[in-house]
Order: C-alpha cells, then sequence, then structure tokens
C-alpha cells in the first residue's frame, strides 16, 4: 500500500515538473515571440519602452543567448550526465560553424551545388538548405567527436580535461590558418566566410536581419536538445552515463562498455555543438575564425555549471544568463552608469572577472547550481536530505 | 555433498607479477557448476589479486582463465561481466544516486539492446524493452528482500539492504558465476548466520555458482563445499571444510608456526 502511494506520488510528481517546465519555456518564448514580432515594430510603442528593449533586450541578444543554450544543453550531456570534464568543446561550434559556412555560400565558388537551397540556382558555391545543413553539420561534428574522442576519453578526470583543451585550440587554429592548404583555401582564414544563404521556413525566407522568425528556428531548435536529453536520460544510455559518473569501476564491472558509453556522451554533445554552430552562423550571417577561442569553451562550461549540472532547465536559465551578461547586460550597465555618472569604465572589459566570480560564488555556495539536479541535491545538502527521508520510512513500517 | 564434475570456471596455472613481486604464483582453481567455493587466506595472500584476474581487472603474467569452453583471459572487464560473471564489492560500490532498481537496470545494460534513435523516439520495442527490465529488476529486489525500496537512492538504504542490492544488481546481469568479496564484512554473528542460507538459496534459486573470499571463519565453514587456502600467493591447500579445519599448513598460515606446534602437544 505504502509502496504503490509513494509510487504514484513519484510518478505524479516527476513527468509533472518536466511538464511545468517545458510549458514555462514555451510560454516565456511565445511572449517573446509576441514583443519583438509585434510589439516592437508597433508604431504606438511609447518610446520609453522601445528604448528601455532595445538597451536591455534587443532581439539579437536573445538570438545569441538562444544559440548558447543549444551548446549548453549539449556540453551538459558530456559534463553534466557522463561526467566527463570537456574543456574543448569550441572544437564542434568552430566545425558547425564552418559547416554552414561551406554548404550556405558563395565560398567554394569553383563548385555549383544546390540542394533544396534557398537562394537561385545559378548563384555559385554550395547551396544546400539550411535545415539538411543543420543533419550534416550534426554528422560532421559527431564523427569528429568519435576521431577525437577515441584517443581521449580512455584518460581520466584532469588529464581528459587536458587534452580536450588541447583539441578546442588546434581545432579553431587549423580554421585561422586554413586559407591555403596546398593551395586549398578551407577556411579563408582571418577573413572569414560572410553572407549565408537565408534560412528557409516555408513560409518564407528569412534573412540575415529577421530577428523574430530565426528566434523561432533557434526555440524549436533548442526545444529539441531539451527532448533529445530528457528522453536520453530515461533510457539505457542515460543509465550507463550516470552510473559511469558515480563509479566507473563497477558500472565496467557491470557490463557497461566504459569506451563506447563515454565515446557516445561525447558523440552526442559533439552533435549539439554542431547544430550550435550551425545557429550561430546563421545567426551572425558569416564565419569568423577568432570568434571560436577557448573563452567560450570555459563561458558554456560557467552556464552549464552556474544552470544546473544535468538539468536540463538549469542549464537553460544558466545560459540565457551568462549569454545576456555578456552581450547586453554589461555593455548596457556600462553605458547607463557611465553617462548616469560621468565616468568612462569599460565594463565589459570585467565579463571574466565577473564570471570568475560567479564560478567561486557557485562553488563555495550552491555547487548544485541554480536549479538543480534532484539526485545532487541530495549529496550537497546531506542534512535536509536525512529530514526529507525520515517520512518515507515510518510510512513504510 | 558432492560437487558436480562439470566446471564452470577452471583457472590453470595463474601467476601475476607485479614488478619484482609475485603476487600469485602459480595457482589453479575451479568452479564446478552450481557449487559454493570459497577462497580464503591470510591478509597479503593474494586473494583480491586473484579474483581481479578472474573479473578480468588485472591480466595473469602467465596462465589462462576458461570459462565454460571460453577463454576468458584477455577479455576485458565489461565483456566478461556480460557473459556471466557478476561480482560485489568488498566496500559496497553502488551507484549512490540512482535508485535501487535503477542500480540492476544499470547491471541489464549488455543485455539491452535499445540504442540512442530508438530511446529517443521511445519505439515500441523500446517501451517493451524497458518494462520487462524494469519488471525483472523488481522481481530480483524482492528476491533479495528488499523490493519496498525500489525506487529509493540506493545511498539512502540501510548497510544491510545495500549489501543485499549489491547482490541483486550482481544477479540482475544473470550470471553463471557470483564472486562475493567478502559479503558479511561488518555483520554482527547473526546477520552473518542469515547471510550462510541466504547465498544457499541464491544458488538454488539463480542456478549459479557462487564463490566466496571471506574472513569469518564460521560462515566460510558453514556455507562452502569446497575451500582453497591460499598463503603468500600460493595454494597450500583445498578441500571441504573438515578437511581444511584439521589441515597442518592452514593452521600454520593463520595462526603462525609456534601456535600450531603448542597445538599439537
Amino acid at each position: 500500500m505504502a509502496r504503490a502511494a509513494r509510487k504514484a506520488k513519484k510518478a505524479a510528481k516527476q513527468p509533472a515538473s518536466h511538464r511545468t517546465w517545458a510549458l514555462s519555456y514555451l510560454a516565456v518564448a511565445a511572449v517573446m515571440f509576441v514583443v519583438y514580432q509585434y510589439a516592437l515594430p508597433w508604431e504606438g510603442l511609447p518610446l520609453p519602452i522601445y528604448d528601455f528593449l532595445q538597451l536591455w533586450l534587443p532581439p539579437s541578444s536573445v538570438n545569441e543567448a538562444l544559440v548558447y543554450v543549444i551548446c549548453a544543453l549539449g556540453l551538459n550531456i558530456v559534463v553534466g550526465y557522463a561526467g566527463l570534464l570537456d574543456l574543448g568543446y569550441v572544437a564542434f561550434w568552430a566545425i558547425g560553424g564552418y559547416s554552414a559556412g561551406w554548404f550556405m555560400s558563395n565560398f567554394f565558388e569553383q563548385w555549383n551545388v544546390h540542394g533544396l537551397a534557398s537562394v537561385a540556382t545559378t548563384e555559385p558555391g554550395v547551396h544546400i538548405n539550411f535545415w539538411l545543413v543543420l543533419v550534416i553539420g550534426g554528422a560532421v561534428c559527431a564523427f569528429f567527436g568519435v576521431i577525437i574522442g577515441a584517443p581521449t576519453l580512455r584518460l581520466k578526470s584532469d588529464y581528459l580535461a587536458l587534452v580536450t583543451l588541447g583539441f578546442g585550440e588546434i581545432i579553431p587554429q587549423i580554421f585561422f590558418n586554413g586559407e591555403d592548404i596546398n593551395g586549398f583555401n578551407l577556411s579563408n582564414g582571418t577573413k572569414g566566410i560572410t553572407r549565408l544563404d537565408p534560412i528557409p521556413t516555408g513560409v518564407k525566407d528569412l534573412g540575415p536581419f529577421d530577428f523574430g522568425s530565426k528566434f523561432v528556428v533557434f526555440v524549436l531548435l533548442a526545444a529539441i536538445m531539451v527532448f533529445i536529453s530528457l528522453q536520453l536520460r530515461r533510457g539505457r544510455l542515460g543509465r550507463a552515463w550516470l552510473a559511469i559518473r558515480e563509479d566507473e569501476l563497477a558500472a565496467s564491472m557491470m557490463g557497461v562498455p566504459l569506451m563506447r558509453t563515454k565515446l557516445a556522451s561525447y558523440a552526442v554533445g559533439a552533435v549539439a555543438g554542431g547544430i550550435g554552430g550551425v545557429a550561430f552562423a546563421t545567426h551572425v550571417d558569416g564565419v569568423y575564425a577568432e570568434r571560436f577561442n577557448f573563452s567560450i569553451s570555459i563561458f558554456l562550461l560557467a552556464m552549464v555549471v552556474l544552470g544546473g549540472m544535468g538539468n536540463v532547465w538549469g542549464v537553460i536559465l544558466g545560459a540565457f544568463i551568462l549569454a545576456w551578461v555578456n552581450s547586453t547586460g554589461l555593455p548596457a550597465l556600462g553605458d547607463t552608469f557611465n553617462s548616469q555618472f560621468g565616468t568612462e569604465i569599460d565594463f565589459p572589459s570585467f565579463t571574466f572577472l565577473l564570471f570568475g566570480l560567479v564560478l567561486i560564488f557557485m562553488i563555495l555556495f550552491k555547487r548544485e547550481g541554480l536549479i538543480p539536479e534532484s539526485r545532487l541535491r541530495l549529496v550537497l545538502h546531506e542534512g535536509d536530505a536525512d529530514e526529507e527521508l525520515k517520512p518515507a520510512h515510518e510510512e513504510e513500517k | 555433498m558432492t560437487l558436480s564434475n562439470e566446471l564452470v570456471l577452471d583457472a590453470t596455472h595463474i601467476s601475476v607479477q607485479f614488478g619484482g613481486l609475485l603476487a600469485v604464483n602459480d595457482v589453479s582453481f575451479n568452479i564446478p557448476k552450481k557449487s559454493v567455493v570459497s577462497l580464503i587466506g591470510p591478509n597479503g595472500a593474494g586473494k583480491t589479486t586473484f579474483f581481479n584476474v578472474l573479473t578480468g581487472l588485472y591480466k595473469p603474467s602467465e596462465g589462462k582463465v576458461m570459462f565454460g569452453d571460453r577463454e576468458i583471459t584477455d577479455l576485458p572487464p565489461h565483456k566478461i561481466a556480460s557473459i556471466g560473471l557478476a561480482r560485489t564489492f568488498q566496500n559496497i560500490r553502488l551507484f549512490g544516486l540512482m535508485t535501487a532498481e535503477e542500480n540492476l537496470m544499470v547491471a541489464m545494460h549488455s543485455h539491452l539492446k535499445s540504442g540512442i534513435a530508438s530511446t529517443i523516439l521511445r519505439t515500441p520495442r523500446q517501451r517493451k524493452e524497458e518494462k520487462e527490465a524494469l519488471d525483472t529488476a523488481r522481481e530480483i529486489l524482492d528476491f533479495v528482500g528488499i523490493g519496498k525500496w525500489a525506487t529509493e537512492y540506493a545511498r539512502n538504504l540501510s548497510y544491510g539492504d545495500q549489501r543485499r542490492l549489491e547482490v541483486a544488481r550482481a544477479l540482475a546481469l544473470k550470471p553463471e558465476i557470483l564472486l562475493l568479496d567478502e559479503p558479511t564484512a561488518g555483520m554482527n554473528p547473526q546477520e552473518s548466520g542469515v547471510f550462510v542460507d541466504f547465498v544457499h538459496r541464491v544458488r538454488d534459486a539463480r542456478d549459479v555458482a557462487i564463490l566466496l573470499i571471506e574472513h569469518d571463519m564460521s560462515v566460510v565453514m558453514s556455507v562452502s563445499e569446497r575451500i582453497t587456502v591460499l598463503d603468500r600467493g600460493e595454494k597450500i591447500a583445498e578441500g571441504s571444510p573438515e578437511e581444511i579445519r584439521s589441515n597442518q599448513r592452514v593452521i600454520e598460515a593463520y595462526l603462525g608456526k609456534a601456535a600450531s606446534e603448542g597445538r599439537g602437544k
């Protein structure tokens, strides 16, 4: 009886909380969409509100934050689920970005390939449909994830972090210097690849400045990542990831193949990085090698830690907050502060000081993140957990 | 009770060398089908090293291990586990932040088939497989007597229940051999007595052979059908509990030579 009752309570509790979160996510997205698509261009909107929104929450900052959300959700599978510290995640972001650059622009003028693209077939270059490029970018990243992961994932903790850090430097450097590889221009070097094809949505094609509809595409991609994360988490593979995070030796003694399972998490994370890379390229309408630097990897890791390792909703919140602070919050705060007090403090230059403080603060006082995974809350607050448990024991007697 | 002649595991001439130290020296050891056998010896005798050779954690410098008619000497641990050799740990190593039933379902990993795509899409086959796995997990938990804790996190279970959960998790691998590493460590004599019955019940109901590493002599004597004694990496005796109890070399190894001579007078 008691067991059935507790089970029912648990069953009722858990999916409902995910459902609540999912609905809140969609509701917030819907409100934002209405604001950007209809309220902001509306002439009757009072000027102060317009100015406020443009200063504190411009459409481009929201879209950029969503790109970070997609990538952070992927990193969460590697770091949060499987417990593998990856400091080179930017590599996949770069590969995804260049996939978009290669397959959605005039860059490869020497070829003329068209695949359901949104541009006229007379355009030179490789032009493939955005949605297909997402798949291609994801697949290319999965491939590189396995190539990079196979030798590195044999290492443990600190060593793994160091080697992934190395790969996170190597891949962007290849693109940075890839202007002339035996006469072949792979990446256009520091000049980057610019002007990507618009996103075909079926309704209308999205140009580079159509923020509202691009917003919908990014919200959808992030939602797909959430769905994939949650589904995998509650299945055979997700259990194996968690077991490895808990106790690697015991997991292997229970028949879990360590390498294959870790590789799977690395590859799934890489796919998300690739999709995020394609999204980022369409967001800024170009691919620039210098944007893919080490700080992005750390930035994404900070998002996962701030939000709550292993909890997709926490990661979304963490990614959104940090991306916003980085792109808009600090510069806007700086402008307001400087114009108010007549100072000339360069606020954005304090970004990493701030993030460092956030990380230190989180590790010291709130290690489980803003919205913790229920399991982690249990370890990090031993005392609370014991109290919560008592009723369950008594109920049993 | 006579032991079956059919062997489920046969390790021959196993030696393990760590640098200059010969931790296990030319030990041959087998496990008959559906038997309960024990490996004992003083601290540092090489029991755990030998155990780790069987589970694939160490590769022996010499000798080979046959599982049925398949050689497993060079297989990785997870392969050995999935073909039917499951173990428990001396210092309980459960997945603390997973529920009891999830712990068992991790052990079923190698028997389940769903891949990434079918898990994301929740195909009918995947759902069916998950449901069957959950039912099996519940059934095993009931069998070891902790069914009521199925949805509790492993770390919240009492010490005795955690020991049972370790056995349950090992059984979820559908093993032919169950290796128990000091399963009664930390138990009082009464609990150990219950445990002896439990071991026989597991063997009879689950059709497994059981290998025990144990310090508690009363447990070893009452539970085992055959005992093998290691001392300083070498096998010094093997036989029924009665034979081992009166074996001079065993008494020397455990109590020291002087004591055994004193006993002889």
